[in-house]
């Protein structure tokens, strides 16, 4: 007899390696005893206690494939957060990190579920969108698909050498990147927020029926679900997850 | 309470041993915006306040009547039942009692009706001599959307998800009728110096 | 402060204490305007330390109102007409 775990039930997992990705962001890797795998899109809650029993909570999605083997977060720290200070700046290696999951069957993707596939991620909303892509080439897939990663400046950008190999050694992937608010010199990409007239150029026609995953902040999913259903995509091929005012 | 998993070194947000405080509060800078719904757009052409329900005649100003009315300044502190306090707030609006005159009613309950789908209920009693105001500034400025404006109601005695934002009316009424957070296990009454923050406490 | 709201995945980990089926597949009829979706396509307002609502994309009517209080869940699903659940396979 096999015994599953709720997924609803709060365990513990082992911090057993913290990495630098950006200046504000870092990713925790976690062995979970018995951990029973997930979709790429989905994410944990997680759970902080205070010695008195405060607690606070939030969500992260999870940026590991399901084929790897450890459970990977990413997360933002944000300057008035409470949770992602702590988890940025105080956990570490060894500690424990208490979190229920996977949780969601709306925002995934498997590879048999084909393409085109469209991603866009502002923010830290590439986390989930990464687990996408790092399953794609976990299976070998060769989906069309293109990422399109909004972020501040080029230092704030999460993942940017891997998603460079990704690209570099995967004719059907292509990553394109636009920096809202400063750019290196040698800078000839996009430059603004993601738009209409962006999405125009970077997404398949409608036609083309691509498979859309759009995270991040609700103001930038809202508008570029919004623009997308503009330009003829269908509303039900577009997928999307809000991070709330200012990320996850 | 059972002592479960503690999380080395996290202690969340500042929380002040200030004796003014309610049990279980603490101080906090900033004014958290907490909101069930989308922010509702009424213009002000569009708005006005009612009183209605067990009442002989129901009453009803626009917005510039409203602002007509006799107003005044309240400073107080208020309590959130999510663990924050302000205190010494800075309010302008009408007092309740001002909105009640003349108005005859047998009804000892009155619950507040919002833009949106936001109720809240309370005793007549505890809107009335001096308790509580409909107001539209906050520290001398209009009141913002994000913080209920137009006009809030504002009830500092009880912990402030009795203070109804976007308030539209009272309506008075003869029975107590739990409001949207009291019909979801929140205390009925909601006093912070007896902790009341759920039902049964 | 509508930047404040998310979608349905929000609301899956609070749903999933009290639901054993998948909660954001399933699919609601509003009871306000009628339409049908599944509660992940869904508007969720998180009150934060106060509870979950979820809200019709279509019409803003409360689909589900969710808090937790003193060891005992409230949830109030007056807002759906009729919850739709695929079977689980094995």
């Amino acid at each position: 007899m096999t015994v599953h775990l709720s997924r609803t039930l709060w365990r513990l997992a082992d911090v057993v390696e913290v990495v630098p990705e950006t200046p504000r962001t870092k990713s925790l890797v976690l062995e979970v005893p018995g951990w029973e795998g997930h979709k790429a899109g989905q994410h944990v809650d997680v759970r902080l206690t205070a010695e008195d029993g405060y607690q606070a909570q939030r969500s992260y999605s999870i940026a590991s494939a399901p084929e790897d083997e450890r459970l990977v977060l990413t997360v933002d720290r944000l300057d008035d957060g409470e949770v992602s200070p702590y988890l940025t700046e105080v956990l570490m290696v060894g500690d424990k990190l208490e979190f229920r999951g996977p949780i969601g069957g709306y925002f995934t993707w498997e590879a048999r579920e084909g393409g085109p596939l469209l991603l866009i991620g502002g923010g830290s909303g590439v986390v989930p969108l990464m687990a996408m892509l790092r399953h794609r080439a976990a299976v070998g897939s060769d989906v069309p698909t293109r990422l399109l990663s909004s972020s501040r400046s080029y230092e704030d950008i999460i993942y940017r050498r891997e998603l460079e190999n990704l690209a570099a050694r995967d004719g059907s992937l292509e990553v394109i990147h636009t920096l809202t608010r400063s750019q290196p010199a040698s800078w000839s990409g996009y430059q603004r927020r993601i738009d209409a007239e962006m999405l125009a150029e970077v997404a398949w026609s409608p036609e083309e029926r691509p498979l859309a995953f759009v995270c991040g902040p609700t103001p930038l999913v809202e508008a570029v679900g919004a623009a997308l259903v503009g330009l003829g995509h269908a509303a039900a091929r577009v997928k999307t997850e809000r991070f709330g005012a200012t990320g996850g | 309470m059972r002592k479960g998993f503690i999380s080395r070194g996290f202690e969340g947000r500042r929380r002040g041993q200030d004796t003014k405080l309610p049990p279980g509060q603490y101080l906090e800078d900033g004014f958290p915006v907490l909101s069930a719904g989308p922010a509702p757009r009424t213009p002000l052409e569009a708005w006005d306040f009612s009183i209605v329900g067990e009442v002989d005649e129901p009453k009803r100003w626009t917005w510039e009547e409203f602002k007509r009315l006799p107003s005044e300044e309240i400073t107080r502190d208020i309590h959130c039942v999510t663990k924050w306090s302000k205190l010494g707030t800075r309010w302008e609006g009408v007092s309740v009692d001002t909105l009640l005159e003349e108005v005859e009613t047998a009804a000892e309950y009155v619950t507040a009706f919002c833009d949106g789908d936001y109720t809240t209920n309370l005793p007549l009693e505890d809107v009335t001599g001096g308790k509580a105001w409909v107001v539209y500034a906050y520290e001398g400025e209009p009141l913002e959307p994000i913080h209920g404006g137009p006009a809030r109601l504002l009830v500092p005695h009880l912990y402030f998800w009795k203070s109804a934002k976007w308030v539209r009316g009272l309506r008075l009424t003869a029975d107590d009728i739990p409001g949207f957070w009291e019909s979801l296990g929140y205390h009925n009454y909601g006093d912070p110096w007896r902790e009341q923050r759920y039902w049964g406490d | 402060m509508d930047e404040l709201r998310l979608d349905g995945n929000a609301a899956a980990g609070a749903l999933g204490e009290i639901f054993s089926f998948k909660v954001t597949t399933a699919e609601y009829t509003c009871e306000g305007c009628g339409k049908t979706d599944r509660i992940g396509a869904a508007m969720v307002y998180e009150v934060r330390g106060l509870g979950t609502i979820v809200r019709c994309p279509s019409c803003d009517h409360a689909l589900i109102r969710l808090a937790h209080s003193r060891g005992r869940h409230w949830l109030d699903l007056r807002g759906i007409r009729c919850l739709q659940v695929e079977d689980v396979a094995g």
